[in-house]
């Protein structure tokens, strides 16, 4: 435990001192402080709308603010992800000092779990600044908060199932732009997996809708904590971390 | 302290280390000398356990890298042919960085690196950023951080390649300098560094070890006579040189002269005796009794270099890798 936090720490300095941490976190906030600003816009132009007719429509701050607005951070997400996870071991792989970690006293399981934890931290923080803007929702508003804790822990599962995907990845080549588009490519495979669902319904069709991360965070999104979709996120997330730890063994086989 | 016992490494196609034996003993300073791609890098890398033998063993400290692996990596300190630094972090940040890797902690792991840092001549760019430093300065930092938690084994990959010749002599000073507290390997293709810096030497190559003793014993089994200079001139004018010749001959112990050249009244000589027959004063006093000058006499011990060419049998390289050696050694 006390080598994973070393590297955890080591990672997340790594993150801090160079302006990518800072610039994810930026373009983060601005993006999703547009989408925030956008839907909360038409949910007041619609209940003003609804007012004028006299229509008694019924408002939800739950249901048209929040749920739209977490599924959103999860696609912008999607695009971030690769951001996080490209450099986590191609850097290393490139510069060598992956001969260090694995000729120092410290199990690969540690170092894999020391830069997973460092990455869903960094998201982590990603998800915290969006967590600002819902303030507001709380001070003019009164929204259930359990859904929007639900919410964000989907987000954050799906966020550990996708870096466990990037950093595999980032095992398979010293180039971090390889690592980075590879990965761009899978998570956005595995987001419009989803639309097969949509048009066929035979098995082949439904399994591949299964297989998007999009299908699960739907019930997240919505305040509703399924066993299924967790099931789902907690097996993605150990089959990444399966697949970098035989990764990283197969390099020492070969290299 | 390390014992490798027919160590096999190989690859789809290729044999990198082909069943090689050997022993280093405690404190020694070991040279593994090979051309390049003659399995070296290879051979280190076993025994760090950053990567599996094929076949057979290799203890290091009494610990089976295979078997125990985590209590071999905890005795030996490793700097790659590359130094392996974080460009990002500052010197002290980065020597505490591994010393916490290596299993150092607080009120140790501060006064290793006070140590270290003093021991290889960084702490005036301990709070410089690493992507700033020059590169004798990275060389010195890698092998900072491979002494930090003050391993048995010391094991360098071509610790001085890339460097300037300043640099890579205090490179060469540190190591020896290393030599009493830990055991060291290192690798090179460099033959005077070999000569300059180990006691005892390895030499590898196409992934076999072709020979493997100390640097005194290697350089007289080469060949198994001693073989002096002689540099002769006359008082007036020139000298016969078939005269001097008939008479270096017939000094005892001589068993061949060699006329080498003759410019203007000098005339030099090679003269093989019999290993362990101390013929030089005899010459000495031969030529100065026939009334001729004795201008130069010295020993002409083999290099290393003729010895590693003469072992591996490559007379096609020879030029090359002399050329490169001495580049490098300058």
């Amino acid at each position: 435990m006390r080598n994973v936090l070393i590297i955890w720490r080591k990672e997340l300095r790594s993150y801090f001192v160079s302006p990518v941490a800072y610039l994810l976190l930026a373009m983060f906030a601005v993006i999703f402080g547009f989408f925030f600003w956008n839907i909360l816009g038409y949910f007041v132009f619609t209940s003003m709308e609804s007012q004028m007719r006299g229509e008694m429509f019924p408002m939800n701050v739950n249901e048209q603010v929040i749920r739209p607005l977490l599924s959103n951070v999860g696609v912008i997400g999607l695009f971030f992800i690769p951001m996080i996870t490209m450099r986590l071991f191609a850097e290393e792989k490139r510069s060598g000092t992956i001969e260090l970690l694995v000729t120092s006293p410290i199990r690969d399981g540690e170092i894999i779990l020391g830069k997973w934890l460092a990455a869903l931290t960094l998201y982590a923080g990603l998800l915290l600044l969006t967590a600002l803007n819902f303030i507001f929702l709380f001070k003019y508003g009164s929204p259930d908060w359990k859904p929007l804790a639900i919410g964000y822990l989907g987000l954050l599962l799906q966020a550990g199932a996708l870096l466990a995907i990037g950093m595999f990845i980032s095992t398979l080549t010293k180039n971090q732009i390889i690592a980075g588009a590879t990965t761009f490519g899978v998570c956005l495979l595995l987001w419009v997996l989803e639309w097969v669902g949509g048009y066929e319904t035979a098995t082949w069709a439904s399994v591949l809708s299964y297989m998007s991360v999009v299908t699960h965070i739907g019930s997240f999104s919505k305040g509703l904590l399924d066993s299924k979709d967790v099931v789902y996120y907690v097996t993605l997330i150990f089959l990444g971390i399966f697949f970098t730890a035989r990764s990283l063994e197969s390099l020492r086989w070969r290299s | 302290m390390i014992t490798v016992k027919e160590l096999t490494k190989r690859y789809a196609r290729n044999t990198a280390v082909d069943h090689i034996s050997f022993d280093i003993q405690k404190g020694q300073i070991v040279g593994f000398l090979g051309p390049n791609g003659a399995g070296k890098t290879t051979t280190m890398r076993m025994l760090t356990c950053f990567m599996p033998p094929t076949s057979g063993t290799a203890t290091v400290a009494g610990f089976d890298v295979l078997e125990e692996p985590m209590e071999v990596k905890k005795r030996i300190g490793y700097l790659p042919e590359t130094p392996p630094l974080y460009p990002e972090m500052r010197t002290g940040e980065y020597l505490e960085f591994v010393g916490r890797l290596k299993g150092l902690r607080k009120p140790e792991l501060e006064k290793r690196v006070d140590y270290v840092c003093e021991r290889c001549a960084v702490a005036d760019v301990r709070d410089k950023l690493i992507s700033k430093l020059s590169k004798g300065y990275r060389q010195r930092v890698g092998l900072a951080q491979a002494i930090i938690h003050n391993p048995d084994v010391l094991i360098l990959d071509e610790p001085t390649a890339g460097l300037d010749p300043k640099q890579i002599n205090e490179t060469r000073d540190l190591i020896k300098s290393l030599a009493g507290d830990h055991t060291i390997i290192l690798s090179t293709h460099i033959l005077p560094e070999v000569e300059q810096t180990c006691e005892q030497v390895i030499i590898i190559n196409k992934g076999k070890v072709i020979a493997t003793d100390s640097v005194n014993n290697l350089q007289s089994r080469a060949r198994g006579a001693e073989s002096v200079l002689i540099e002769v001139a006359g008082r007036n004018g020139s000298l016969d040189s078939a005269a001097i010749q008939s008479r270096l001959e017939k000094v005892s112990g001589v068993n061949k002269v060699v006329f080498k050249e003759k410019k203007e009244s000098r005339n030099v000589f090679e003269i093989e005796s019999g290993k362990g027959r101390l013929v030089r004063g005899d010459l000495a006093r031969a030529i100065v009794e026939a009334g001729w000058d004795l201008n130069e006499l010295r020993p002409s011990a083999m290099s290393l270099e003729e010895v590693f060419l003469q072992l591996t049998g490559q007379p096609e390289a020879a030029p090359k890798e002399a050329a490169a050696a001495k580049g490098a050694s300058q």
